[in-house]
Order: C-alpha cells, then structure tokens, then sequence
C-alpha cells in the first residue's frame, strides 16, 4: 500500500469503460446521442442539397421528387438523416429536462432514457415506413 | 489556457448556445417536418409558397445560425473528447487542429449556402 493516497485519475481500459456502460440505458442513450448529433453534421449537405433543389425552380422540384425520391438508396439515406434527427431531437428534449433538474437521478434518470429510446423508435420505425416502405 | 477552437472561448457561453440553438433548430425541425407531414403530396407552388414566405425565410436563416453554433459546439466536444494524447499520443493534438479546421470551414459553407437558398433570389 502506497505511503501517500494517490489522488491522480485512471485510464481504464476500454473494455471496462465498455462492460459498465453497454449496462447503462443512461450510457447507451449519451453514446448515441453524440453519434447521431455527428451522422447529422456529416449528412448535412445532402439536406442542403434537396432543400435547394426542391427550392430553385418548378423543374429542379420535380426531379427531387422523381428521380431523386423513386430512388430506393436516396430513400434509405434520406431516412438515416430522418432517424438520426429524431433521435437526437428526443435525447436533446431530454437533456433539456435534465438541465431543468427534472429526472436527472439515478433512478429517474434511467426511466428518462428508456422512455426516450421508446418514443424515438416509434418515430424512427413509423419514418421507415413513410420514407422506405411507403 | 482558454479553449482555442472552442466558439466563444466562454464554456458557460458555449453551454448557453448550445440550448438556446437546441431549442430554434427543434421548433424549426417540427414546423419544416410536420408540413411535410400533413400536405403529404404537396407541389412546388405549395412548397415554394410555404418556405419562401418571410417568417419562414428569417425562421431558416435563424436555423442555419443555429445549426452552425450548435455543431461547432458539439463537434469540438467530440473532439476534445476522443482526439487526445492520453488516447492517441503526441499525434492527437495536430490531428485535432485538422479535424477542428475541417470541422469549422464545413460548417463555414453550410452556412453561407444555407443562407443563399433563401436570399440569393
């Protein structure tokens, strides 16, 4: 035993950092709240580009919605975009709640995530439906 | 030392815009959204005619503001999160300066091209 406590912080592993948090619906919801916030930023131009192309003129609108949207692959990422911010829009509605101090505890913390995982993937499989399927 | 890519060199700045960008791209995401969601068959006019009216012209300018503070600050949480040298080693610090100016110039186009979608005619 070390003479002088040490106070300075561990790197863990990543497996333990992995084995604690793949447990944590709290975890799970933060981890994926950063990565549909950075999916979001790498597919922003797309959103520009049938913002603008549905925007610019009567012919460019017709060809979104023809040639691009009777594209099941466009669909599909289309979807992606829509998915992620729906998630990211739900987790953020949470963690809004949480800075106001409403159920930011362990327990309530918990509940908060597991309802906001359920409210997202109603949205995400429904925008599935109306974007792919549909 | 103060962040240097940081967006306002402030964190509790940088805390405020988050949430307040948090809360205009949110409403902007569920208006935009929503009328898609029950004109389910719309046409250009309709579209155009939505979109292009000034509210909706200033509410989009507002969002693309929004959307770059908020990215900017996410973005560089991420990085200054992952991108570090007790995970990485000495390389993380030039590789996160290229990241963050990668980061920063995108957002930089997104803006301006956000922004002539709406007011270039």
């Amino acid at each position: 035993m070390p003479a002088v406590k040490s106070n300075r912080p561990v790197n863990l592993s990543m497996g333990q950092v992995l084995a604690v948090n793949l447990r944590s619906p709290v975890a799970i919801a933060s981890i994926l709240h950063r990565v549909s916030g950075i999916i979001i930023f790498l597919l922003v131009p797309v959103l520009l580009w049938l913002l603008q192309g549905s925007l610019a003129s009567p012919e460019s609108f017709a060809h979104i919605r023809d040639q691009v949207f009777g594209n099941i692959f466009v669909r599909l990422l289309i979807w992606v975009i829509v998915a992620g911010l729906i998630y990211h829009l739900i987790m953020g509605i949470k963690h809004l709640f949480g800075d106001m101090g409403v159920a930011e505890e362990l327990q309530s913390g918990r509940t908060a995530a597991v309802v906001a995982f359920v409210i997202s993937a109603i949205g995400i499989v429904a925008s599935f439906i109306w974007l792919v399927v549909l | 030392m103060k962040s240097a890519m940081g967006l306002t060199g402030s964190g509790s700045r940088d805390w405020v815009v988050q949430r307040v960008s948090a809360v205009i791209l949110a409403v902007y995401t569920v208006i935009v959204f929503g009328w898609i969601l029950v004109h389910p068959h719309f046409d250009y006019a309709a579209w155009y005619g939505f979109m292009m009216t000034l509210p909706m012209k200033i509410f989009s300018f507002l969002a693309i503001l929004s959307l770059v503070g908020h990215a900017w600050v996410g973005m560089w949480t991420v990085f200054t999160d992952y991108i570090t040298t007790s995970q990485m080693g000495p390389v993380a610090n030039g590789l996160r300066l290229v990241l963050q100016s990668a980061m920063i110039i995108a957002l930089l186009v997104f803006m301006v091209w956000g922004i002539q979608i709406f007011w270039a005619h």
